[in-house]
This record gives C-alpha cells, sequence and structure tokens, in this order.
C-alpha cells in the first residue's frame, strides 16, 4: 500500500515537474506583507502573488493592471481611479473600491509599513463606487501613478489582512496569478496557480518555486544542470560563457537605478575634516580622476551603462546637456593643487559584495593616478546602513536599485530632509526644482527642472554616479514569453515553457 | 624536516616578499584583466589586472600571520587555563568548564564578528577573533589530557614525594600533553588560514586590495571557469602550508614524546 | 555512575546560564541598529523608531535579557522580525535537516577518519601512511566554499550526476533527498574526517608503544585483535571527545557549506540572522543548538567512563 503511495506521489512529481517554473534568487526575499516588505528580490516574488493598481511596460509607461482607467482632477490634487470588475482575492472575496481603500489606508498608516514615505502626500482614500477610487491628496504628487506600479499598489484582501494583521506577511492574500502555498525560509517560496485570476490566460504554468541562491556561480550551476530554469542577475563574467550554450537564452535590461559614490558633504563633521567633504574642487578632481567606460569594462565587464546623473542616459528624464564627464588627470591634478591637498586621503566604505569590491578597488586605482589615496573599508550591510544614518563616513559605495518614477531615485537622497539624504546635501536650488518636479504632471516641465537639479548636482558632487547596471537574466532557451521591463521584476504572465 | 623545511620556505617569502614579488601587488593592469599565465605573469593575472604570483609572495605574509599569531593566541589563553581546570578541579574547574561549554556551544562567526566590530575590521583583529574562537578546544583538550596525566604514575608518585603544584604541573604533566597539544595547534593553524578566507569573505579580515591567499580565493570562486590559475595557486598555497606544519608537527611530535627518547 | 551522571545533568544548568549571557551580550557587541537594519534599504524614520519601541531596543539591557529569558523558559523565543515566523518554528523546519546532514558527514568523517588512522599508524612510515596523511591533509587544506563549488562543477555540471544544490524532504523523494546531501555531507565529512585519522594515529601511535600492547603481542595474540580490541579500544579516547565536539559544531550550522549548497539548516538560519540583526533568531537558535551541544558533551563524557576504566576509580 505505502509502495503504491509512494509510486503515486513520484508520479505526480513527474507530472507537475514540467508545469513548475523554478527561478533562482539572489537573495533572500524578506516578509511577504506588501505593506512592510523592503527588498528587491520580494519585489519578484510580489510579481507573481500580488497585482498591483498598475504596472510598468517595457518602455516606462505606466499601464493599467487592476485598474482600467484614471483621471486626475483638474488641480491635480485627487486621483480617480476605475477598477476591473470580478477581480477576486485568493481567499474568494471580491477586489472592490473598498478593498483598494482599505489596502491604500494600511500601506499608509500601519505601523511599521515601509510605505508611508511614497504615500504621504495622501490625505485619504475615498471608495465612490464598488468600482471607482479616489484618491486625494494634500498636493500634486506626479510619482504616485509609479509609486502604485510597485508595493504601494498592490491590493490585499481586507478580511485575511484584517483577520491576520501584523502575521499578514507570513500567509499574504492577494489577487495575483498565483497564491502562496508555503514558505521553508531560506530554502524556497512555493506559489500555485490561481484558477480564479481574471487573466488566466495568460498563465501557464501550475506552481513556481523561487529558490533563493546567494552564490552566483551555484546560482548558475543549478542553471546549467536544470534544477532551475530562470535565475536573475548572472554575474557579468559568465555571459559570454552562457551565450555560447545553446541550451540557455541570456536577457538583459539597464536597470533603474544606479551605482555611485555618496560623500559625506555636511552629514555630520567628518565632512568638515577631510578634503573631500569639505572642497568642492577636491571632490572634482576626484571625479575627473575616474574612467567611467573603463570602470564598466572592468569591474562590470562591459555589463552596465555609464552614468553621470540618477536616471540613465537612455532615460527620458535624463538631462541630455549635463554630459558625462571624460577622465583628465591633468586637470584633477591641478585642482588639488590649487586646492592645496596634492595627495588627499579618505577612506571608502563597501558592501561585502563581490562587484561593489571590484568597483572599489578600480576607483581606488584609477583616483591613485591623480594623487588620491583611497582607503577601502569593507563593511556588512547592517554596520553600513547605522554608520550612514549617523554619517560615521567619509565616502560609500551606493548601489540603489530604482524606481519607475525619477523622484524616487533623487528626492530620498538629496532633497534637505529626505530619509536616505547620506550626503547631508541641502542645497536650495536643487531643493526647490525637486519639489517642483514632484508636484507637476507636465513632462517637460519636470524635464526642465531636472536639469537645472543635474547641473547643480554635477557642481557639488555630494553623490558621483558612476553607472547603471545591466538586470542579466539566464533562463532555459524553451522559455518564451519573457518580458523584459527596467525595474527588473519577473512578470509571470505570458512565460511558457515550450 | 620536509615540513620544517616548506614552513620555512614560506617564512623567507613572506619576510622577503618585496624582493621575490617581481610586481606591485597592487598595481593594477586594464590590459591584463584575468590575463592567463605568461612570461610576464608566470601565475597570470586577476580580475583588475594584477600578476597573482606577486599576490602569493605577499599574501603568503597575511596567511602565514593569520595561521600563527592565531593559534598563538589560543594557545597562550587555552593550555594554562585548561591546565588550572584539569589540576586544580573543584570549583575551578566548575566555573572555566561551564564557561568554555558556553563558548563552544556558540558558533565562531557570531563571536569573530563581535569582536572584529568591537576592534574595527582589519586583520589584525580577525587574528584575535580567530584566536580568542578556537580558545574553547584548547581548554578541553588540555584538561582532558591533564585529566588523564594526573591519574598515571609518575604523577601520583610526583605528588607522594610532596612536590609543589605548579612543580608538578609543569615539570611533570605538561611534557606530557605537548604532543597532542602540538598535533592540535598545528590543525589549528592550518583551520586558522581558513577561517580568515571566512573572515575576509564578510569583510573582516585583509582590507582589500591587499592580498591575503583566503581572500584570492574568494575572489577566484567568482571565475572558476573563467580563470581557473586566479584560484589554483592560492588553493595550492594554502594546502602545501598546511601540510608542511602537519609534517612540522609530527616532527616536533615525535622529538618531544618523552617515550621516544 | 548515577552520581556522576546527575552532578553532569546539574552542570548544564549554569552552562545554559552562561551561553544565555554570552549569547546576548555578544549581539548587543554587533554594531549597527537592529531597527534600522530591519527598516533596510529605504527604511523610513516613523518604521525604524516603531520597530525599536515594538523589540524593546530602547529599554536597559537587563531588562531586555529579562524579556527574552522568561520568554525562553517558558518555551517562547519569539519570532523572526525579518519574515515574521516564531523561532521555534524556524528550529523546528531546520532541525531535521541539519541533523540528517550532520549525521551523514559524521558517518563519513569516522569512516575515512578512524580506518586512515590506524591504516597510517600501523603501516607508520610506509607508503600507506603518507598516502592516508596526504589524502587527510588534502581535505583539511581545501576551504569548504572551495571544494564544493569544485564539486558541484564537475558532478552537477559536467557530468550530470548529482543536482547542483537544493535540498529535498526525504518524505518526498528519498532517492533526491540523498543525491541532494551527499556532496555537502562529503564536503563537512571530509574536513572532519583529516582531523579524526590525525588524531586516531597519533593516538594510535601512542597506544601501539604503550606496555599493554606489547603484553599482548608478546602473549602470541593475532595482530587483528591487538589492534582493534586492545589499541583501538584505548586510543578513542581522544576520538570520541573529538567526535562529539566536532558534531556539536556541525549541529550549530555548517555555515559556508549550507550556503554554497543552499542546504536550509541552522548554519545559514544563524548567519542570514546575524547579518540582517534578525536578533531573536540569533538568541534562539544558539540557545537551541547551546542545549544540544552541551548533551552531546555529557554524551561524550559518559562514554569516556565507558572506555576508560582507570578514570571510573576516581
Amino acid at each position: 500500500m505505502r509502495i503504491v503511495f509512494a509510486f503515486a506521489l513520484v508520479a505526480v512529481s513527474f507530472a507537475t515537474q514540467a508545469q513548475t517554473l523554478r527561478i533562482g534568487l539572489a537573495e533572500d526575499p524578506d516578509i511577504l506583507d506588501p505593506s512592510m516588505a523592503r527588498t528587491f528580490v520580494g519585489r519578484i516574488v510580489f510579481a507573481g502573488l500580488c497585482d498591483k493598481l498598475f504596472d510598468l511596460d517595457e518602455k516606462l509607461n505606466v499601464v493599467p493592471q487592476l485598474a482600467t482607467s484614471y483621471k486626475w482632477s483638474a488641480d491635480n490634487k485627487s486621483l480617480e481611479i476605475k477598477l476591473r470588475e470580478g477581480v477576486t482575492f485568493h481567499d474568494g472575496e471580491k477586489m472592490d473600491a473598498r478593498a483598494v481603500k482599505y489596502s491604500l489606508e494600511r500601506h499608509k498608516n500601519m505601523k511599521g509599513s515601509n510605505r508611508r514615505g511614497e504615500l504621504a502626500v495622501v490625505s485619504s482614500v475615498d471608495a465612490v463606487d464598488a468600482t471607482t477610487v479616489r484618491i486625494n491628496l494634500s498636493a500634486p504628487f506626479a510619482p504616485l501613478l509609479a509609486v502604485l506600479t510597485d508595493r504601494s499598489g498592490m491590493v490585499v484582501s481586507p478580511k485575511a489582512a484584517e483577520a491576520a494583521g501584523e502575521k499578514f506577511g507570513a500567509r499574504p492574500v492577494c489577487s495575483g496569478p498565483f497564491r502562496f502555498v508555503e514558505r521553508i525560509a531560506q530554502d524556497r517560496i512555493t506559489l500555485e496557480r490561481f484558477p480564479g485570476y481574471w487573466n488566466k490566460g495568460q498563465i501557464h504554468f501550475e506552481r513556481i518555486v523561487y529558490q533563493p541562491i546567494p552564490d552566483a556561480t551555484v546560482r548558475l550551476a543549478n542553471l546549467r544542470s536544470g534544477q532551475l530554469d530562470f535565475i536573475e542577475r548572472l554575474a557579468p563574467a559568465d555571459v559570454p560563457q552562457l551565450r555560447s550554450d545553446g541550451r540557455f537564452r541570456i536577457a538583459k535590461i539597464v536597470e533603474l537605478g544606479y551605482q555611485g559614490i555618496t560623500i559625506n558633504v555636511a552629514k555630520s563633521d567628518l565632512a568638515q575634516k577631510n578634503p573631500l567633504g569639505k572642497d568642492p574642487r577636491v571632490r572634482e578632481a576626484f571625479e575627473l580622476s575616474l574612467d567611467r567606460e573603463a570602470l564598466v569594462k572592468v569591474a562590470m565587464e562591459g555589463e552596465a551603462q555609464a552614468g553621470n546623473q540618477w536616471v540613465a542616459p537612455s532615460n527620458r528624464y535624463y538631462a541630455k546637456s549635463v554630459t558625462l564627464p571624460k577622465r583628465n588627470l591633468e586637470r584633477a591634478k591641478q585642482l588639488l593643487k590649487e586646492a592645496g591637498v596634492a595627495n588627499p586621503s579618505f577612506t571608502l566604505m563597501t558592501p561585502t559584495a563581490s562587484d561593489a569590491q571590484r568597483i572599489a578597488q578600480v576607483v581606488q586605482a584609477m583616483a591613485k593616478e591623480a594623487g588620491f589615496d583611497v582607503k577601502i573599508q569593507s563593511t556588512e550591510f547592517a554596520t553600513a546602513l547605522k554608520l550612514q544614518d549617523q554619517g560615521q563616513f567619509e565616502a560609500f559605495v551606493l548601489a540603489w536599485s530604482g524606481r519607475a518614477d525619477p523622484d524616487a531615485n533623487l528626492h530620498q537622497f538629496l532633497s534637505c530632509k529626505g530619509p536616505l539624504n547620506g550626503s547631508g546635501y541641502c542645497q536650495e536650488e536643487v531643493e526647490a526644482r525637486i519639489n517642483e518636479a514632484r508636484t507637476s504632471l507636465d513632462p517637460a516641465r519636470r524635464a526642465a527642472a531636472y536639469e537645472v537639479v543635474a547641473r547643480q548636482v554635477q557642481k557639488d558632487r555630494p553623490i558621483v554616479y558612476l553607472f547603471h547596471r545591466n538586470w542579466l537574466w539566464a533562463h532555459n532557451a524553451k522559455l518564451s514569453g519573457l518580458r523584459t521591463v527596467p525595474d527588473g521584476m519577473v512578470r509571470v504572465q505570458g512565460l511558457r515553457m515550450n | 624536516m620536509l615540513g620544517l623545511a616548506v614552513v620555512g620556505f614560506f617564512v623567507l617569502l613572506a619576510l622577503f616578499a618585496p624582493w621575490i614579488a617581481p610586481y606591485d601587488p597592487l598595481a593594477t593592469s586594464w590590459s591584463a584583466v584575468r590575463a592567463g599565465p605568461s612570461a610576464a605573469h608566470w601565475f597570470g593575472a586577476d580580475e583588475l589586472g594584477r600578476d597573482v604570483l606577486s599576490r602569493i609572495v605577499w599574501g603568503a605574509r597575511a596567511s602565514l600571520l593569520a595561521g600563527v599569531v592565531s593559534v598563538s593566541i589560543s594557545l597562550a589563553l587555552g593550555v594554562p587555563i585548561g591546565m588550572a581546570a584539569g589540576y586544580l578541579g573543584r570549583w575551578v574547574d566548575a566555573v572555566i568548564s561551564r564557561v568554555t561549554d558556553a563558548m563552544l556551544a556558540c558558533p565562531f562567526l557570531i563571536l569573530a564578528i563581535a569582536l572584529a566590530a568591537f576592534l574595527g575590521p582589519s586583520l589584525t583583529n580577525a587574528m584575535i577573533a580567530i584566536g580568542i574562537s578556537a580558545t574553547p578546544i584548547f581548554i578541553r583538550l588540555t584538561r582532558a589530557q591533564v585529566l588523564s596525566a594526573k591519574s598515571e604514575d609518575y604523577v601520583e608518585a610526583a605528588r607522594a614525594l610532596g612536590n609543589p603544584h605548579l612543580r608538578i604541573a609543569l615539570r611533570h604533566i605538561l611534557p606530557n600533553i605537548v604532543a597532542p597539544l602540538i598535533v592540535q595547534a598545528t590543525l589549528a593553524i592550518a583551520a586558522a588560514v581558513i577561517a580568515e578566507a571566512s573572515l575576509s569573505f564578510l569583510g573582516l579580515g585583509q582590507q582589500p586590495p591587499a592580498p591575503s591567499w583566503g581572500s584570492m580565493l574568494n575572489t577566484a570562486r567568482n571565475y572558476v571557469d573563467q580563470a581557473p590559475w586566479m584560484a589554483i595557486w592560492p588553493g595550492v598555497s594554502i594546502f602545501l602550508l598546511v601540510l608542511s606544519f602537519n609534517l612540522l608537527g609530527d616532527g616536533l611530535r615525535d622529538a618531544l614524546d618523552p617515550r621516544h627518547k | 555512575m548515577l552520581r556522576y551522571l546527575l552532578r553532569r545533568l546539574a552542570q548544564i544548568i549554569p552552562t545554559l546560564f552562561f551561553v544565555s549571557v554570552l549569547i546576548f551580550v555578544l549581539q548587543q557587541l554587533l554594531p549597527g541598529d537592529p531597527a534600522i537594519a530591519l527598516a533596510g534599504e529605504d527604511r523610513d524614520p516613523d518604521t525604524v523608531r516603531y520597530l525599536r519601541a515594538k523589540f524593546h531596543l530602547d529599554e536597559p539591557l537587563p531588562v531586555r535579557y529579562w524579556y527574552w529569558v522568561s520568554g525562553a523558559l517558558r518555551g517562547d523565543l519569539g519570532e523572526s522580525v525579518r519574515i515574521q515566523k516564531p523561532v521555534t518554528e524556524l528550529i523546528l523546519e531546520k532541525l531535521p535537516v541539519t541533523i540528517q546532514l550532520a549525521a551523514m558527514a559524521m558517518l563519513i568523517a569516522l569512516g575515512i577518519g578512524i580506518t586512515a588512522g590506524v591504516i597510517s599508524a600501523v603501516k607508520k612510515d610506509t607508503w600507506w601512511d603518507y598516502g592516508a596523511n596526504v589524502f587527510a591533509l588534502w581535505g583539511l587544506s581545501t576551504p569548504n566554499f572551495w571544494l564544493g563549488i569544485l564539486l558541484i562543477l564537475v558532478f552537477a555540471v559536467q557530468l550530470g550526476w548529482l543536482p547542483a544544490s537544493g535540498y529535498v524532504s526525504p518524505f518526498e523523494d528519498l532517492k533526491a533527498n540523498l543525491s541532494a546531501m551527499i556532496m555537502p555531507a562529503f564536503v563537512l565529512g571530509n574536513a572532519i574526517a583529516a582531523v579524526l585519522m590525525r588524531h586516531t594515529r597519533s593516538a594510535m601511535l601512542q597506544v601501539l608503544s604503550s606496555d599493554y600492547v606489547r603484553t599482548a603481542r608478546a602473549k602470541g595474540l593475532d595482530e587483528r585483535v591487538v589492534i582493534l580490541k586492545h589499541a583501538l579500544r584505548n586510543a578513542l579516547v581522544p576520538i570520541i571527545t573529538l567526535g562529539a565536539l566536532e558534531f556539536g559544531t556541525l549541529l550549530s550550522g555548517a555555515v559556508l557549506t549550507e550556503q554554497v549548497f543552499t542546504i536550509p539548516g541552522f548554519g545559514k538560519l544563524i548567519v542570514d540572522a546575524v547579518f540582517n540583526r534578525d536578533y531573536l533568531v540569533v538568541q534562539g537558535v544558539v540557545l537551541f543548538t547551546a542545549t544540544v551541544y552541551i548533551t552531546l558533551n555529557l554524551l561524550a563524557d559518559l562514554a569516556y567512563f565507558v572506555v576508560n576504566p582507570r578514570m571510573r576509580v576516581r
């Protein structure tokens, strides 16, 4: 009897095997509660689990998902959203205006929520009728739609959320194409197809298993040996070899975020004790000592786009008039001479990840040629965050995964009271223009404001932007329907195994 | 003897690194990124175009220091404490054994991170962290050996003759427990070299770009396919160093064991 | 015997007390603020304040220690702040994996280590001896993560015989389970085998040159009986201590190996928790593994008693 049962199990596991999509993640996601979640890989899992009011397309246009249309009020202070009808949550509850109102209020008000910042301007939410929601703002807020394409736009089942309270993340209930089955910490997150999904014609897998495998070499080995169908963040050095292997495909997209070096210019009194923080000429010399193209080539195997702003040169809000500085050692040395420090020294706090370490070492070697003595201090994540918040650093290597609206790459980092303002930068004109770009819905006006900001930031250099990575995905060649959206999320709609 | 020779070789390498290494171990060359072995770079070049041979030579310093200094710390702390516990017994033994048990039960990494954080990340602090983390093993081993030596006839005899405790401990017990300690120490040096690699991995060991074999190996694992030479040489070096310390330990054990005289 | 056992059991309490204090203090020494680390890269100041209050991070240390210990005494180790699972649940989830991995590794280690140790001692200074030594040293001098990656490249990628990594429950599919566990178990066992081999060899050499072995041989006993019954039995004392220590270490997690093979055991759990400052997980899991470890120590001491008759008299 038992043997028969075992055979049945094996048979079942083989049958489902073919319809299971196995995805290798570079990190272990944190809590699966859209209000509290904060990791990049967590967002990848949410892409299978929770639908959002809006989504992004390959060109970064905001497109409806749970919404069907939207309309701004005349004063741009309220947004009316029409909802898709006939959508149900995984627990069978109806997704309606009440649920959207509940979710938005939960994101905004729940203790421990990490969505409060991006929803700060939301003053109230009205459920106008069953399929209409109105979001009222205290001031016009251009990034709102983009914000609603991410976790803030995810709608959770009010009944389940109410019952679970703070423990919702242990068993999330949304309205996405797949529903939560189980999570074994650090091992796997399993989702199964939600039969009641509103767009189920687009779903071609029975299950998705997300497996965190931090080591890039091992992650790739799992793909090559057939244990995984898809991996995110392929190591750049592995690209040429994998490309020659016909069993696999590589997909790449320039990230929304950036890699850069944040300099303590006013965060703490350390800024004034160090020539780099004190004197803009030293910062200019530092930037002129860097050859971004060579940096990208050596540290990232060319799998990145050199940049000098918070958005990539391919972005519609990139200020083209503020050009990429070219390396100029002569000028750098002269600037240092003018500043009266021929050999300035500073400590560069660097995450322990191997790409960050490469970047730091290349920067160190390049800056040395201009006379800089850069000391690298590897610092693990939790320590680094604390030191950043306290201003106990001179400069640090920063990676930001990026958001769809440029405001989220800029405001938090360079506005005077920005929560992630590590450099302590606060400049009147920049502050005014950032806020102008936030509150204007006119793309041309926003672009003009960002151009002013870019020019000023290029001069003051609180952050020296270096480049924008390619998100490198590798997958089984039989997998088709992959959509390369710059936010780096793996959209499961349309994915199929041929 | 072979062990001594190889250890000696590495010591010389470490001492005279500046004269032996063909290149500056930190000098990067964008045109030689992951270049294979050649006449210019016998062991090839690493991910930033640095000469692997030069980094191996300089890395001998970090790795030898990491191994020897940290084990010296564990021995210096562990042996006296272990002897006190084993010889004095009673409440001294009770307290030491309980704290030792408690320390052994705590994962090495947490101890190492906490200590390194306390002192600031550097090679020196990594050595201290490794040394302290390895101490309880020596305490336990010493204590166990002292306990069994205590029941030997020659110690009973020495005690019956009215020798003072310290004299018994140093003259009669210590020489008889040295052999297993040396065996353990040679093994611990090897483990410490590898532990240094793990700490480098967490950003708590040798700070880049300075080389240590551990950190070189660590970087190299990202390029196992593309640049195997980056991994082979530090791997071989670690292997040879560990091997020679073990051979050396064997030789010493034979020489020190009173029963072999 | 019974009195000894009772005394040893009574010792567990102060040891655990020291463990709890040690782990609590170490946790405090860790730099960084748990609330900031938990709130993450795009941390919101309000959220940081809330987390700090929620986890009593502003209260005096003794008070916080009391919160934790009194909970632990009631069997409540708190919950993971990062993924909101009770710590006891996490432990139960990882326990079977960790035990299986440790047991397999230990079997491999004992098999290779003692055999190689005995052979090299008996055939001292022959090619057998050198061969066994080199083999053991190879295991010892190869960093775990490195050996692990090499094995994956050879057996999973090149030959395709074994899965690269991952874990399957033995109740789901025993064969898949074993083929996933064999490489990590070998990597771990290999390193420990080296340690055991060294100690077996040195203990055997000492015993083989001792009077009673010489007496046994003089009596004309079969050499195999001499070696296995008389010599090995006595040489086992230090090996048992070390074996128990190593097994205990295995149970508190094989950090890098688990990382490379993505085996969800205690090692990965603790280390990830350390880096995320998920401090209740760190404290809870360490306290648990410490308890297991201490129990193993107790058993090792009892084994000491059984195999070393001279100590029983004292």
